[in-house]
């Protein structure tokens, strides 16, 4: 091989392996392969040559020309994989462990139990209807089968306003217009009446950790031609189990409620001690959660049901209640006292 | 009401049954039962009847003495007693040695100097009755040693049942329809009351009684004479006291004894005082002294028991003081009556004064009860007195008949109603125990509902159902779902809207949903140095504080958020609720729905605030709507609104609802230091507005170009008035505008806007687009917009 072959490719040999970086890299092709580099000037040296001595000599320029491409391209992969390695040594270790910054804000717990209940009614058909507060005699009392002067009226110190209406004292004042919007695609198309209609209730009574003047419901009514009390004990059952997740015993007293016959006190097995009796259920393993029953028929006369061909279903959960027992609120009032260190706890929660 | 077991036995045999397991039944099938059952006498044992041989005085003590019983044993026992009624062969209760009463186990102990083996009782000691004023004398004719138990009825389980419960069972209030239930849920016999029968005194001449009001439905009398007897019998006043009723005396025991057990008010009156019974109401009020010495006003609506023109009680809550029985009276006149229900609670409440007779008055008592309970009075009157005489005629008025309740229904009925099947024997077996006529035809079913159920209780089939089904026992029902057929269900639009707005305030920009009250908070309120504005009031409110609604819910917004400064630098709260505008034309009020929201901030000044929040109201319609907002400048209405930025905001020209500041003047009430921005909208408003429909346009396969312009804007210039410059021009292929910078000195307000263009049909080429931009330049010129150099 020319001599000055083997030096040029020793010097370059070199030169490459002492280079460490991409740029200083790219001079060295330059200076070699590039138009003026030393390899192409071989080249342009051989026209002095005689024919042999040009063939042979372009053949090993040409070899030299392959072997320093093929040393560049492995020096530029070997760099850059350096490069990538040094990139991950650089990267600093993070503790995952610090206290992650959240960003949340909350719903109202009982914006969380109201969703819950609506979500289990809708699956099974019900509508969900939204209902004024403030309301008339006729549509919190008298259409429900309760005139004046009837004992009833004693259970419930209502809030009156100086123009005669009320603040509903319960969210049965919302059966009879229910009844008569639904009423006629019940008689005249076969379906059945199913809502339920969740709102904000008011008792003029003094409060306390227990009491509160300002609470929510969620009634449920259900009407078609053969409802019965076994189907309201299904109804009731299926959807405290979906609400507490577990399957809760129920049981029904006689209770009285001048819109429903026979009305019902619903209690369901103690969520804390599983029905042992602890001090939450005061020794009886029962609380008392829902008041429901059979639609009284003055009730469904009142909103135009002919009380001979149907029959129906009523309840009215205290939505209030149920969120104090699902989340452990022992203190009513924080629910209303706009307290965010209270209030802000509740995140979602299917 | 407290009730006795063993009374209950008096008309039922429970005997072989589980006593606990039946009363738990009856909070199942007919009234709630309080949780706590007392097991009287439980806790009493060891004490026996003891004869008292001798009485010395205590040496040192004028209190006590020294006594040696007879306790049946061989030697006499040593006792030192206090009480202060002993003496020799008297007879009384003694605790022995190793006796049991209450927590306390007698033992021998030493007594101011002598050993005492044992203890005589007092009645309030053997807890039978409240009277502690001496130990018990046993009159009865008994061997000494004979156990207490076996001389008196104290062993007894009371259990108290929820008066709340019994408002519409007027049959309830006793022990003798508590029976009835007991034997309908046992299957046993009800035993019939003893009853003395009065046809026999028909030949005694009449009292002078007259009905002069209808709301006197029935008065029946009759009078006796030469009572003896003072003091009730042992067993009847242990029963008393079981019951929370106080023992007086043998008479007023017996009307009290009679009213628990049969549920029928009693009244006796000095003969001399009633001579011609009328029962009427007077046109001008007075007042009137009752038995228990208060002087009570009387209105023309109260209802009153009179001696022809003087009153003599108040009809069906309480006697008067001066037809009481005294000490010299001989002959006494019963009063067994009933009284319209409605006026008696209405009564009652106007003279703030419940009794345990008005009470059951106001649940509608069966008038057929009043000659019946004369009938078990005398009876009762003759067994403890055997001396009394029956000096009068029954003398009954029977002004108001309730009708007798026929209900017919067929099998289907009750299936229909049940969902289950419940055997046509069982329901006859179940309405027969319980007092109605029953006939079965084939599947039909004819009844007669008892007296006692028929004043307002029983009227219809639907009641019939709650009998047959609350003695069968909800426990045993099947549970079965409907099959009713199914349809779709669209929800309400403002629930839907609701449940979107709040998922997005809390997801999105991480709200808080906080509740409150329908009613402004005056001190609160106060406390911001806002005043309650003038809306619908509380007709009833108990505390000034709550005695107006509120028309908005931003007030209670800022009480809210004073209460929450320290909560975080920065939070926001949010509400869907109700507030009242006054009333509408036709006086009833003007409720709305509103969602309000409010953010507090230390650290973002008041423009990034203001505009956090515009952002959202935006994104809420964008979202929910696919539409733009659009704003118009408002004017205050409200003490809490700052009178700059407040503005109206609108969807297609329609008004939802208000933006603004907070008042400086409130916001250093709230926070020195801190920015306050509120929002209200209407949700029926927002909800009524249109969705618009998603326009989907198809990505350009052809290159966007961009063009950047900076304009100086002169002050009082709104962006919105900027795009009429480019709202007609790009032939459509203006894209999208927006500001990428904005630069702000005290005199320029300057921006930069970039316009994007594109076709879907071709590359645009920067000479066309260059054309469309010196005419929108143009344009802004003309409304006084310039190019920044």
């Amino acid at each position: 091989m020319n001599e000055k072959i083997i030096a040029l490719q020793n010097e370059i040999t070199e030169k490459l392996s002492a280079t460490t970086d991409l740029s200083e890299l790219e001079n060295i092709r330059v200076a070699t392969l590039g138009k003026k580099g030393s390899v192409t000037a071989l080249l342009k040296g051989m026209k002095d040559l005689s024919p042999e001595e040009r063939k042979s000599f372009g053949a090993e320029v040409n070899s030299l020309k392959e072997l320093v491409t093929r040393k560049i391209e492995e020096k530029i992969k070997e760099l850059k994989e350096k490069e990538i390695q040094a990139e991950i040594e650089a990267m600093p270790l993070f503790d995952i462990t610090t206290p992650a910054n959240l960003q949340r804000g909350s719903y109202h717990p009982i914006t969380l139990v109201q969703r819950q209940c609506e979500t289990i009614f809708k699956s099974m058909g019900f509508a969900v209807i939204d209902y004024p507060e403030i309301v008339t005699d006729y549509e919190c009392f008298e259409a429900l089968n309760i005139p004046k002067h009837h004992p009833a009226r004693d259970m419930q110190d209502t809030y009156y306003l100086d123009n005669g209406q009320l603040l509903k004292s319960h969210t049965s004042a919302a059966q009879n217009a229910i009844l008569k919007k639904y009423g006629k695609d019940l008689m005249e198309k076969g379906m059945p009446i199913k809502a339920i209609f969740p709102g904000r209730c008011f008792r003029n009574e003094a409060t306390d950790a227990c009491h509160e003047n300002t609470f929510f419901q969620m009634e449920g009514v259900m009407v078609d031609k053969d409802i019965s009390i076994s189907n309201l004990i299904f109804f009731m059952k299926t959807m405290l189990s979906e609400v507490f997740r577990k399957d809760i015993k129920v049981r029904l007293r006689p209770g009285f409620f001048p819109f429903v016959e026979p009305g019902f006190e619903l209690d369901i097995s103690c969520l804390i001690c599983g029905g042992d009796g602890c001090p939450s259920c005061k020794q009886s393993g029962w609380l008392e959660l829902c008041p429901c029953g059979m639609i009284h028929p003055n009730v469904l006369s009142e909103g135009g049901i002919d009380p001979e061909e149907y029959t129906g279903f009523a309840f009215g959960l205290g939505l209030t209640r149920l969120a104090m027992m699902k989340y452990g609120v022992k203190d009513i009032r924080n629910l209303n006292s706009g307290s965010l260190k209270a209030m802000s706890q509740f995140t979602d929660d299917e | 009401m407290l009730l006795s077991m063993n009374w209950i036995q008096d008309f039922v045999d429970l005997s072989g049954l589980d006593k606990l397991e039946l009363i738990q039944k009856i909070s199942l099938s007919t009234a709630e039962v309080e949780n706590e059952i007392f097991f009287k006498g439980s806790d009493l044992s060891g004490v026996v009847v003891a004869e008292i041989m001798s009485v010395e005085d205590h040496p040192d003590s004028k209190k006590l003495h020294l006594l040696k019983v007879d306790a049946g044993e061989a030697e006499l026992t040593d006792v030192v007693c206090g009480a202060p009624n002993v003496r020799v062969g008297m007879k009384t209760a003694f605790a022995k040695v190793g006796a049991q009463i209450g927590e306390i186990t007698i033992a021998p102990r030493p007594l101011a100097g002598f050993m005492s083996h044992g203890m005589c009782c007092s009645e309030a000691e053997l807890g039978i009755s409240d009277d502690h004023s001496g130990i018990i004398e046993i009159t009865e004719d008994v061997k000494n040693g004979t156990d207490i138990k076996d001389v008196y009825a104290i062993d007894d389980i009371v259990f108290e049942v929820d008066n709340k419960s019994l408002t519409n069972r007027p049959d309830l209030w006793s022990h003798y329809g508590f029976a009835r239930e007991f034997a309908a849920i046992s299957g046993r016999e009800l035993k019939p009351l003893e009853v003395e029968e009065l046809k026999a005194y028909d030949s005694l001449k009449k009292i002078d009684m007259k009905i002069e009001d209808p709301l006197c439905q029935r008065y029946s009398c009759m009078q006796v004479e030469n009572i003896t007897r003072s003091v009730s019998p042992v067993n009847m006043r242990i029963r008393l006291h079981y019951c929370g009723m106080r023992g007086i005396n043998f008479l007023a025991d017996l009307t009290n004894y009679l009213m628990l057990e049969m549920g029928q008010p009693m009244h006796a009156f000095d003969s001399r005082k009633v001579e011609k019974i009328r029962i009427k109401r007077f046109d001008t009020p007075f007042t009137f002294q009752t038995l228990d010495g208060v002087e009570r006003n009387i209105d023309e609506n109260t209802l009153m028991i009179c001696n022809d023109n003087t009153p003599v009680a108040i009809a069906g809550i309480m006697g008067g003081l001066d037809s009481e029985i005294v000490e010299d009276t001989t002959t006494l006149t019963l009063e067994s009556a009933t009284f319209d229900a409605v006026s008696i609670r209405k009564s009652t409440v106007r003279l703030a004064h419940r009794t345990d007779a008005s009470m059951r008055y106001e649940k509608c008592l069966d008038p057929e009860m009043t000659t019946v309970a004369i009938g078990r009075f005398i009876n009762l009157l003759k067994k403890y007195d055997g001396g009394v005489q029956v000096v009068s005629a029954l003398t009954d008025e029977y002004a108001y008949k309730y009708d007798t309740i026929n209900l017919s229904f067929d099998k289907k009925f009750v299936d229909r109603y049940t969902g289950i099947e419940i055997q046509s024997d069982t329901i006859v077996k179940t309405l027969t125990d319980l007092g109605f006529e029953v006939t079965l035809d084939g599947d039909n079913f004819s009844v007669v509902v008892p007296s006692w159920r028929a004043t307002k209780d029983v009227t219809i089939k639907a009641d019939i159902i709650e009998e047959i089904t609350r003695i069968y026992g909800y426990d045993n029902f099947d549970i079965n779902t409907t099959r009713s057929p199914l349809y779709p269900v669209r929800a309400e639009a403002v629930k839907n809207n609701e449940d979107r707005i709040k998922d997005i305030l809390v997801k999105k920009y991480n709200l808080h949903e906080l509740h409150s009250y329908v009613w402004a908070y005056n001190d609160e309120l106060k406390e911001l140095g806002l005043e309650v504005e003038e809306n619908v009031k509380l007709a009833n409110a108990t505390n000034p504080n709550i005695e107006t609604l509120r028309n908005s819910i931003i007030p209670t917004q800022l009480c809210q958020v004073k209460v929450n400064t320290g909560f975080a630098p920065d939070f926001g709260i949010f509400e869907v609720g109700r507030v009242v505008n006054g009333l509408k034309e036709d006086g009833l009020c003007k409720e709305e729905k509103k969602l309000a929201v409010t953010l507090f901030s230390k650290t973002k000044d008041m423009k990034a605030l203001y505009f956090e929040l515009r952002d959202m109201l935006a994104t809420l319609v964008s979202d929910i709507k696919h539409k733009e907002l659009s704003y118009k400048s408002a004017m205050t209405t409200h003490a809490y609104e700052h009178p700059v930025n407040l503005n109206t905001i609108l969807i297609d020209d329609v008004e939802i609802g208000t933006i603004g500041i907070v008042h400086p003047a409130v916001m250093k009430k709230i926070d020195k230091k801190a920015n306050v921005v509120f929002a209200e909208l209407d949700m029926n408003a927002f909800t009524d507005a249109e969705v618009a429909p998603i326009v989907y346009d198809e990505p350009s396969k052809f290159p966007s170009m961009t063009y950047d312009i900076s304009v100086e804007i002169p002050a009082g210039v709104l962006f919105s008035q900027l795009a009429d410059a480019w709202k007609n021009e790009g032939n459509g292929l203006l894209k999208g505008v927006r500001i990428v910078d904005t630069y702000d000195t005290e005199t320029v307000h300057s921006i930069t806007i970039r316009f994007e263009f594109s076709s879907s049909e071709r590359t645009l080429s920067s000479t066309e687009i260059q054309e469309i931009m010196d005419k929108v330049v143009a344009n802004l010129n003309e409304t006084g917009v310039t190019l920044r150099g």
